[in-house]
């Protein structure tokens, strides 16, 4: 269905990029990342051979969809009941809105999945339905793939998505949800690549009021990670959850840059992001959140926790509060720390070895995050994926 | 109970240790053995919670001089956690809280570590389910915590008994417990020491540390120590805690001035 719509928009992305062209260090944005790995990214090939990956049985009820970023539709797709894909019209006026919305516009990384990207899913969600699951299969190139949903007032979705790759190749992702009124999506983002591919990512989301938007996201093993959610609620009073996890090790840079706006009052977000770096490995957390005038009785919790595996390891973190309304409540914080000794001594003392000790600390600390997946990314084995990117 | 007879569990022969450089033991001698309960007394800073974290192997000590022979080997030959599956068991002062580590798995992994040392087999998630809800009744401890993160949110009684449900399961030969009655209310103290007093057996030996004559009402002690200045100085029976609660420590210091050290 997407090759028509995608057309112009590929037109603007590549006059955009021409224009903007490849970010660099004195960009704020940009100022901590590797450079050189993104314009290996941008020099990338699309992807000729689409990956044909091993996928975990999905749990029951689960509707699974592959996108490889190729032209492939899903005209074919029978669709259970309350999910439908967009028409011609729809797309037309609902296609980028959310990106706009939420400041998306004229970024680098969007403009370079507008450039890139044949593969459009587009569905609307009515009423409480199955949950969804989108597989973000790698290929041998880069590999752009974008999605759509819109929740119609009092919809609810779980929504898992997973991005796998492997190689030295690339991922761009761009998602753009609308959330009507008293809308929920369970958000799960599951990313995890071998050290050598580099992921791009843009989740979109716009809150009408009373509705509910929970992600979490857990990713791990990219060579050059970049996510980026960026959560607008338009009238205020909904509801925001962001729970993350960024895992890296060997020579990784994974950078989360979240943005989120109150452009309505009584809005309320509740943020964990937690930061894992081990080898010469490095974390980037960057926190935005914009309470502008019209914002008052905004109730907003951040809090960015960092643990450094090794002495080489680099994290950078940094909330961005922006507050004009004078009635509101926003706490922030920020740890960086080690694996702490008297934790270690403790589980010791009680007959665990100390390499056990040490995972089985590890482990708590990305359990914390991953056990608010919805429970369809279960299929995926997220802990045991972790793990093991922490060991390669 | 003394037995002349009983196995000679902890052979203390003159340690010194140092925390930052800083020496605290002092010449510490002692001598425990099969079915003896020994309180050691003192004030802070006399070096009893040192004591205890040198026997588990707190890597912040440092042993600099004596020995310590458990069963008839050298303990500090051994990593903290094979002195644990031999049996040396630390109850702490302040347990840590782990967030995220499930305290019914964190259970489950130590006590298979120790069973695995005395070749019993291991037991599964079903199988030690069973286990440890046995053990639960040894300090009424609500099955909830063990869904729980380990010592997450547990209060300063729930911890204790927490600790002690972990002696319970590991079934240690020398039992060290540091400070176990600070911070609870008469209720979960008397909770905590039937707990101790249920686990006391004639093969097995209990260290209480502690600073007041109130544990020893409820677990009695063969013998009691007092430490001063890095060392044992006085050893006596129950009558010397009493003592000590009538008299308090004043004549500590002029024992210690007596010999030279304060």
């Amino acid at each position: 269905m997407a090759s028509s719509v995608l057309t112009p928009v590929q037109e603007r992305g590549r006059a955009a990029l021409d224009r903007l062209g490849l970010p660099t260090r004195r960009q704020e944005a940009w100022r901590l990342t590797n450079l050189k790995r993104l314009a290996a990214v941008a020099a990338l090939p699309a992807s000729g051979q689409p990956a044909a990956p091993s996928l975990p049985e999905a749990s029951e009820g689960v509707v699974r969809l592959v996108l490889d970023g190729s032209r492939a539709s899903f005209e074919n797709q029978a669709w259970p009941q309350g999910i439908s894909p967009l028409n011609p019209a729809e797309l037309e006026q609902a296609l980028g809105h959310t990106l706009d919305r939420c400041g998306c516009a004229e970024t680098w990384p969007v403009e370079f999945n507008h450039a890139s990207s044949h593969q459009l899913l587009a569905l609307r969600i009515r009423g409480k339905v199955a949950p969804l699951e989108l597989v973000l299969a790698g290929g041998d190139g880069l590999v752009s793939t974008r999605v759509l949903l819109v929740l119609e007032e009092k919809a609810e979705l779980d929504l898992v998505e997973v991005v796998l790759a492997d190689g030295a190749s690339a991922h761009s992702h761009v998602l753009e949800v609308h959330l009507g009124q008293e809308a929920t999506l369970r958000h799960g983002f599951l990313a995890t690549a071998d050290g050598q591919a580099s992921l791009l990512t843009h989740l979109a989301v716009e809150q009408e009021p009373r509705s509910h938007y929970a992600l979490t996201s857990v990713v791990t093993g990219w060579s050059l990670g970049r996510v980026e959610p960026r959560v607008v609620q338009v009238d205020g009073q909904a509801q925001t959850t962001l729970k993350g996890l960024a895992v890296t090790s060997a020579d990784q840079q994974l950078a989360t840059h979240t943005a989120v706006r109150f452009d309505g009052p009584e809005g309320e977000l509740d943020q964990l992001q937690k930061c894992l770096a081990s080898g010469q490995s490095h974390t980037i957390f960057n926190g935005a959140i914009e309470v502008p005038r019209i914002a008052q009785r905004t109730n907003a919790a951040q809090l960015s926790r960092n643990l450094l595996l090794s002495s080489q390891a680099r994290v950078d973190t940094k909330p961005e509060l922006e507050i004009v309304a004078d009635d509101v409540r926003c706490a922030h914080g920020a740890t960086v720390s080690q694996l702490q000794e008297d934790e270690l001594f403790y589980l010791q003392s009680r007959g665990i070895a100390a390499s056990e000790a040490a995972a089985l600390l590890l482990r708590g600390a990305c359990q914390d995050v991953i056990e608010q997946l919805p429970a369809a990314a279960q299929a995926w084995q997220p802990l045991n994926r972790v793990m093991e990117s922490l060991e390669a | 109970m003394i037995r002349p007879d009983a196995e000679l569990l902890l052979d203390i022969t003159d340690l010194h240790a140092s925390v930052e450089d800083k020496p605290i033991l002092k010449g510490v001698n002692l001598q425990v053995r099969a079915g003896e309960v020994h309180a050691v007394m003192g004030r802070n800073g006399s070096g009893k919670s040192t004591l205890s974290k040198v026997l588990a192997g707190h890597p912040a000590y440092r042993v600099t001089g004596g020995s310590v022979r458990y069963r008839g080997q050298d303990l500090f030959e051994l990593e903290p956690e094979e002195r644990a599956r031999l049996g040396v068991f630390l109850g702490f002062q302040y347990p840590v809280e782990i967030p995220g580590v499930s305290n019914l798995e964190f259970l489950r992994v130590a006590t298979n570590a120790r069973r695995e040392k005395q070749g019993e087999e291991e037991l599964d998630t079903f199988a030690f389910e069973d286990h440890v809800h046995d053990k639960l009744k040894v300090v009424q401890m609500d099955p909830a915590f063990l869904e729980r993160s380990v010592n997450e949110g547990f209060s300063g009684g729930e911890k204790k008994r927490n600790e002690i449900l972990q002696m319970a399961l590991l079934e240690p030969v020398v039992s060290i417990l540091d400070e176990t009655d600070s911070g609870l209310d008469i209720d979960a103290l008397r909770i905590v020491a039937g707990g101790v007093n249920q686990l006391a057996t004639a093969d097995n030996a209990t260290l209480l540390i502690t600073h007041y004559q109130r544990l020893l009402d409820e677990i009695t002690p063969d013998y009691v120590h007092v430490m001063a200045a890095g060392r044992i100085l006085r050893t006596g029976g129950r009558e010397l805690a009493l003592e000590l609660e009538q008299t308090g420590y004043d004549w500590v210091d002029k024992e210690l001035a007596a010999q030279g050290v304060a």
